[in-house]
């Protein structure tokens, strides 16, 4: 039996972890395990104040439990590649390893009141997201989808935190479900 | 559409590189990279990558600008991205001198990469649809209704049956009468949308109010004399092709209506505050220049760029003479039995009359001719006489007026005195000259009384 893992760093809020986790599960439909992992401080760029994303995935092939099928990490840290000024979240692309940033999903980063619901939302979505690009799917021309690709909160506050039919039946060909 | 395209990333550092490249796949990109300009080279030259993202500073004697310029060689078309660090004025001036489509500098925002790449895109999806429909076309074809043998005719009706399962906006260009509408009929029935509805829409008909409620519909009361719910003609042509004719002549405001439909294909009913989504393709006409209508600001440059996906120009009739005996025939065919009259064919003598015939109106007019010349005629076959109006309706520039109340047995008479003289009294070069044998000849000038 192989389990879908979520890993969360130490300072994310476990009651958002739980909830990601449990619509993870929900969406995915398999049992899913909770994962510990340390902070990020080897990732960070002190010139950038942002964690680079690729050696976190790295970390996190290492740590590839023997049970897994895929692990997604979740993270409060602002995450960057080098040719972009953040990444929301990065995915091995039908590969075993992926990684959510709550950082920009959150209100306050844009100055604006803390909102939960909205932020929970959003989390939602781009856990999805990642996961359905570890499961093969590329970016959705469906702006509901929950695989178009958000360059802005906006972009992800104006999809589903669902799959439409087409990624929903080709993550049911990539799972190995019958349809 | 996505996965056809391949993108090159060139850098120096390979977390560069890789990152770069795994956030393109996530878009579906294949994205193949390479870590020098000599390598970008040697990929570029065994395939070609829709779009080359390219570091300004790598070592190694290649930088991007020098590799940009190599791979422009090879690729006189190839979209390159310069990636720099810092943005100076110099390079930048530099890369879009040699022919940059465009500079960022890293770290770039992450929704100004993915419009880029989109609209670039966007633009090599319709220039290879373009090109793979130009390339098929020297197969010969007579499809449907249109009968050609003109060659140019030929390319036109191959295009139709190429473009026909697509849904890519067409735009006819030709002269009135030129067959447009018949056009557009075959590529709808040569496709897969043939079982659907055609519906053709002329835009010069009708006023601007009455064209936006007969294009969209209109809501009850949503002006006077709007008694209940009208559907437009893009919801009666939902799933198949809508047909507008005469496109140049709409006005600025349906103009960025009609810009709406393409672009989200959906639209309002007049008066109507819910969204109406519709899958129709869209094939417009127009007689006028619409290049030059945009140049002259009468007509949006976007709107054209979304209609001229596909351009198909019709050449008039008079450029293909060739095709006037085959079409005569035709329209005998056709006629013959709407008409109730049996007419097998057309002379020869009226045939050369066709044939010199300028057509302004190109092939409605002939068919109109035809049908009048066959509405008078006695007999079974179609002659000159027959078709001596077209005479009086176009002289040809050097020739003389025709004096008012000439009958047509006075034309002839003129005609055959005039040619005999010119042959000075050779019957058989004269009988030549007006496609008729000697004893006809012989007979008219009897009947006559032409002195020779
Ligand atoms: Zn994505
Ligand atoms: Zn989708």
């Amino acid at each position: 039996m192989k389990y879908l893992y979520v890993a969360a760093t130490p300072e994310v809020e476990r009651e958002a972890l739980a909830a990601v986790m449990e619509r993870v599960a929900t969406e995915f439909g398999g049992p899913v395990r909770g994962m510990e992992l340390g902070n990020l401080d080897f990732a960070y760029d002190a010139g950038r104040r942002q964690y680079a994303s690729i050696p976190v995935l790295e970390q996190l092939l290492q740590r590839f439990p023997q049970d897994a099928s895929k692990l997604l990490a979740v993270t409060e840290r602002d995450l960057y590649i080098p040719v972009l000024t953040f990444v929301f979240g990065q995915a091995q692309l039908g590969g075993r390893v992926g990684i959510v940033s709550f950082a920009r999903l959150r209100q306050e980063f844009y100055g604006l009141a803390p909102d939960r619901e909205v932020f929970l939302e959003r989390s939602y979505k781009e856990a999805l997201h990642e996961t359905g690009h570890l499961f093969g799917l590329i970016h959705c021309p469906e702006g509901e989808c929950a695989m178009s690709l958000s360059t802005t909160v906006r972009q992800i506050d104006s999809k589903h935190n669902a799959f439409c039919a087409a990624c929903t039946a080709k993550l049911r060909r990539h799972m190995g479900v019958p349809a | 559409m996505k996965t056809h395209w391949q993108i090159l990333v060139v850098d120096d550092e390979e977390v560069m590189c890789e990152s770069l490249a795994a956030w393109l796949r996530e878009d579906g990109y294949v994205v193949d990279t390479a870590r020098s300009g000599r390598e970008a080279v040697e990929k570029a030259r065994e395939r070609d990558y829709a779009i080359y993202f390219v570091d300004l500073k790598m070592p190694g004697g290649m930088d991007g600008i020098e590799t940009m310029m190599q791979v422009r060689h090879l690729h006189p078309d190839a979209s390159i991205i310069i990636i720099t660090a810092y943005a100076t004025v110099d390079t930048a001036i530099t890369a879009m001198k040699e022919g940059a489509q465009e500079y960022i500098v890293k770290p770039c925002n992450p929704e100004e990469i993915s419009l880029l790449v989109n609209r670039i895109i966007k633009v090599k999806n319709l220039q290879r649809e373009n090109t793979i429909l130009r390339k098929k076309l020297t197969r010969q074809y007579c499809v449907h209704d249109v009968v050609s043998k003109n060659p140019r005719m030929q390319e036109i009706m191959a295009l139709c049956e190429e473009i026909a399962s697509l849904r890519s906006t067409v735009l006819i260009q030709g002269e009135s009468g030129t067959g447009k509408e018949l056009v557009a009929r075959a590529i709808h029935n040569a496709g897969d949308r043939a079982s659907k509805p055609f519906v053709a829409v002329s835009c010069a008909a009708l006023a601007e109010t009455l064209l936006e409620s007969e294009l969209f519909g209109h809501e009850k009361g949503s002006f006077t004399g709007a008694n209940h719910q009208k559907q437009g003609k893009f919801e009666m042509a939902d799933g198949g092709t809508i047909f507008l004719d005469e496109i140049g002549d709409i006005s600025p405001k349906l103009q960025v209506d009609l810009l709406r439909v393409l672009q989200d294909r959906s639209f309002y009913r007049v008066g109507g505050s819910e969204e109406v989504r519709v899958d129709v393709r869209v094939v417009a006409a127009t007689h006028v220049n619409l290049r030059q209508a945009v140049a002259e600001a009468r007509f949006r440059d976007d709107l054209f760029y979304r209609l001229n996906v596909i351009e198909i120009r019709i050449p008039p009739l008079r450029a293909r003479r060739e095709d006037i005996p085959l079409l005569a025939n035709h329209f005998i065919e056709q006629l013959s039995h709407e008409l109730g009259k049996e007419i097998s064919e057309v002379s020869e003598d009226a045939l050369r009359l066709l044939m010199d015939h300028e057509w302004p109106g190109n092939v409605r007019e002939l068919e109109n001719a035809m049908e009048r010349a066959m509405v008078t005629c006695r007999g079974a076959i179609l002659t000159a006489a027959d078709f001596s109006f077209l005479a009086q309706a176009a002289p040809s520039p050097q020739s003389w007026a025709i004096p008012p109340g000439m009958t047509i047995e006075q034309m002839e008479r003129l005609l055959i005195a005039t040619t005999i003289e010119r042959a000075q009294g050779n019957i058989k070069e004269a009988a030549t000259t007006l496609g008729i044998d000697r004893s006809t000849l012989y007979e008219k000038i009897k009947k006559y009384e032409i002195p020779r």
